[in-house]
């Protein structure tokens, strides 16, 4: 059995940087809400939450150093609410 | 080999509690997967009756037994329990509880508190349908694809049935999990990935459908609630809404559904065939890797369902194309199957008989189905009996024969109890003449235009509805025969204490019968493929002595 | 007791983590519905989304971000705490995490009076007399939000069973993966979080 200690170390640090980074980021998607780009408003605010999501995942929530089989899981689950939304606009896209 | 047990069978274990208690909270997966079975069972008898009194009705033009009101509760009570109650938990929750921990060499899932828990939400969920139908209002007439805006409208109990049907996806979710995880984490020291039975890999696609589909239709049945209880628009087109979309989430769900239903099945046939065949499976690989292709494929392929619904010409056109798609892997199945029986010694025991069977109404089913991927003609016939027929011969020749092939296969493993074969012969020739009887005559008419879930009809369709209602009474003497001839197997059938019965290579042959609570003594050591019957010749010989 | 020994003989702690990700999947994935629903309807009725959006308060939404975010770290290091075996620590930011998910509900609830109060609301007169994309905007609004709110004060729940876990010495140093399974959950409601906030109230 691994042991959790191995692959989770506590890393205090870390976990104040990585919410300083979230922080700032939200400060910046709301900013740039501010200001009118457009269709690239929903781009860079769908990007910046990626971006944050992807830090919780992998620092947060372990997703780094947990099993390879972990992270395969977490494609698959994105996959399939990816394809499901690009087939869904195959259809609503043409109406 | 000593037949002898010195062990006490999970059938006689005594846990914390006694009597029915040590049941209904035992964490065991053999017990619960027992207890799925009679839950099921219970089921399955009540969407027969609903099935049998809907043909009885459509025996005549116009009204013969009951009220056209009453006809639309019959089929959606028949839809409901066939599919959240039957079909879909049938096999993963009945046999995959049962034999999946004992496949891979594990002595339970790896969370059996959560089976428990996935047991008791099944039979609450089955409670309140039936509870739908006591209550004052009536039970849902929507059909089971609870379509908008109708079930907004309509004045019956369908925030029960929703409702149920929203706890049951969640029972389905948590087996799911669960198998996931246990297929993952419990295998046996060597039992690597191509060396699990096939109905593991099944399973395992089926499982991850399970995890990732149902909760699409959990959030959109909760919507129905929703709208009907706070009056949020979100389908309903008074306020904006879109029914399609609507459609579009039901069978985001409801299509790889299909496939959590088909799935097992399958996994059951390809245990059976190369045990009867006594021939290696042909293909293992390309019968595992197919497995997981049908989970994938198949969750892009829902909005075949919609074609007539107001679709754009480009979403046809790409739903389509995926649908043909699905077949293949499908279709790997069929000839990998095929391809074992050739030049293999068949013994056609009933589970064998089931699932050739299987084979050939699965192929029909599909090849059906097939046809309904191409846009002119599924315009033609949707909403036809031809639905009904094709859909009936995937789910009921299909999965419905893949339970019974599991049940005849299984059962004397399970209890210790063999069942009368010449009984279970005649069930089996009632059971595949009367379901072709039932359901071919709806290809016909369907073709012809007889549209489903109509209560009356035209004179010139009558005689096809009358074949089918006899052919309806020939399949319940199958079935009743059947059911009959296993029940009293349980309390006098002959005891089996051999280990492997049926010469299987498979680890459930190598435990005692009925297995004791622990399934193993000690964890075995995997060292080959699960279907090597050339290098283990010897083995079996040593196992029919026994017998 | 032979139960617990029983358990304790299986104990695969990695397998409960992945059986607690798999659970996340169908949480993300009951969320992803409404987004699915989201997506089409503000792509049908983009203007409609954009008016119905300006009532929303940014700088509540703002802050409540902030909050969450803050009660996702907290609910890490708890689980650092934990490992470095300070169960007074890890307890304590295990409250911390508690208390800052009830100021996010009650944010939440000023929010949802607020908008209440002006007649937004299912079915009101104010709300019908809209346009439909106003309608949708709003229905959805109260769903999602709503839904959410029900996971943050589940995981508040969760979270609360776990500082009683920790103080009765269930969860300890070299056993914490319920406390694990439970920060799994909680930055997951974090995460949906993060994509309602710029969905719903950055798109004036």
């Amino acid at each position: 059995m691994e042991s959790s200690e191995l692959i989770h170390r506590p890393q205090y640090g870390k976990y104040i940087l990585v919410w300083i980074a979230l922080l700032m980021l939200t400060v910046i998607t709301v900013t740039v809400a501010g200001i009118n780009f457009g269709v690239l408003t929903l781009a860079t605010a769908l990007t910046v939450a990626s971006v944050k999501s992807y830090l919780v995942l992998t620092v947060f929530m372990h997703l780094k150093t947990e099993q390879t089989a972990f992270r395969i899981f977490v494609g698959v689950a994105l996959f399939f609410i990816i394809i499901s939304f690009v087939l869904l606009f195959a259809d609503y896209s043409f109406m | 080999m000593s037949s002898e047990t010195t062990h006490v069978s999970y059938l006689e274990y005594q846990g914390r509690y006694k009597g029915l208690r040590g049941w209904i909270f035992s964490t065991d997966h053999k017990r619960i997967g027992i207890m799925y079975l009679i839950a099921a069972t219970v089921f399955f008898a009540a969407g027969v009756v609903f099935g049998f009194l809907m043909r009885l009705e459509l025996l005549y033009p116009g009204k013969t037994i009951v009220s056209a009101q009453t006809y639309n509760t019959f089929f959606t009570l028949h839809g409901v329990i066939m599919i959240f109650l039957f079909v879909i938990p049938g096999l993963p929750a009945i046999f995959g509880n049962f034999f999946l921990p004992i496949l891979i060499g594990a002595k339970d899932v790896a969370f059996p508190r959560l089976n428990l828990l996935s047991w008791w939400l099944y039979v609450i969920g089955g409670a309140l349908v039936l509870l739908s139908i006591l209550l004052p209002g009536g039970p849902a007439d929507t059909g089971w694809t609870f379509y908008i805006p109708y079930s907004v409208r309509t004045g019956t109990n369908v925030i029960f049935t929703v409702f149920a049907a929203f706890i049951l996806g969640f029972s389905s979710i948590l087996t799911g999990i669960n198998f996931v995880t246990t297929i993952h984490r419990l295998r046996a020291p060597g039992m690597g990935w191509f060396k699990m039975p096939l109905f593991t890999w099944s399973l395992y696609a089926t499982a991850w459908i399970q995890v990732l589909a149902t909760p699409i239709i959990g959030i959109t049945l909760l919507l129905i609630v929703v709208e009907r209880v706070f009056g949020v628009g979100l389908f309903d087109p008074a306020l904006g809404g879109d029914p399609v979309l609507f459609q579009h989430l039901f069978w985001i769900y409801s299509h790889p559904a299909v496939y959590i239903m088909i799935l097992p099945a399958m996994g059951v046939v390809s245990e059976i065939i190369p045990v009867f065949a006594h021939r290696t499976i042909f293909g293992y690989k390309f019968i595992a890797f197919s497995s997981l292709a049908i989970a994938v494929f198949g969750s892009l392929v829902w909005a075949h369902h919609m074609f007539a619904a107001g679709m754009s010409d480009f979403g046809q056109f790409v739903f389509s194309l995926l649908t043909f798609l699905v077949a293949i892997p499908s279709a790997i199945k069929v000839f990998n199957w095929t391809a074992t029986l050739y030049k293999g010694s068949i013994s056609l025991e009933p589970p064998m008989a089931f699932a050739l069977a299987f084979i050939f109404l699965f192929s029909i089913g599909g090849l059906t189905g097939v046809m309904q991927g191409a846009l002119s003609v599924d315009i033609h016939i949707t909403d036809t009996s031809f639905i009904v027929a094709h859909f009936h011969y995937v789910m009921f020749g299909g999965t419905g024969f893949g339970v019974f092939a599991a049940l005849h296969y299984w059962l004397p493993k399970m209890f210790g109890r063999m069942y009368n074969k010449k009984a279970a012969y005649s069930a089996f020739w009632f059971l595949f003449i009367g379901f072709n009887v039932l359901y071919f005559p709806m290809f016909i008419m369907g073709w012809l235009g007889m549209p489903r879930r109509y209560y009356d009809y035209l004179p010139e369709y009558t005689i096809y509805h009358q074949i089918s209602t006899v052919g309806s009474w020939i399949l319940i003497t199958g079935l009743i025969i059947m059911f009959t001839n296993l029940y009293l197997s349980l309390k006098r059938g002959k005891k089996v204490t051999a280990r492997n019965i049926w010469g299987g290579e498979t680890l459930e042959w190598q435990i005692e019968t009925p297995p004791t609570y622990e399934n193993f003594e000690e964890i075995p050591l995997i060292t080959e493929g699960p279907y090597e019957y050339k290098d283990n010749d010897q083995d079996i010989l040593e196992e029919k002595e026994v017998v | 007791m032979s139960n617990q020994e029983h358990a304790m003989a299986h104990r695969d702690d990695v397998g409960s983590r992945m059986g607690m990700w798999l659970f996340l999947f169908t949480e993300l994935l009951l969320f992803g519905g409404l987004f699915f629903l989201y997506s089409v309807y503000r792509f049908v009725n983009q203007e409609e989304f954009h008016i119905a959006a300006k009532e929303l308060d940014t700088i509540i939404g703002t802050f409540n971000t902030a909050i969450l975010l803050t009660s996702s770290l907290t609910m890490a290091m708890s689980i650092s705490a934990i490992q470095k075996n300070n169960k007074r620590l890890s307890i304590f930011f295990q409250l911390i995490t508690i208390l800052l998910g009830f100021g996010f509900m009650v944010n939440k609830y000023f929010e949802w009076t607020a908008k209440i109060n002006h007649g937004i609301f299912p079915g009101s007169e104010e709300l019908l007399n809209r346009g439909s994309g106003e309608i949708l905007f709003f229905g959805l609004y109260y769903v999602m939000t709503g839904l959410h709110g029900l996971h943050v004060l589940i995981g508040i729940f969760i979270i609360g069973t776990m500082t009683w876990f920790t103080s009765r010495d269930i969860i300890t140093k070299e056993s914490y993966v319920k406390l694990e399974a439970a920060g799994l959950y909680w930055h997951l409601v974090d995460i949906i979080w993060i994509f309602l906030f710029p969905l719903f109230y950055l798109i004036t």
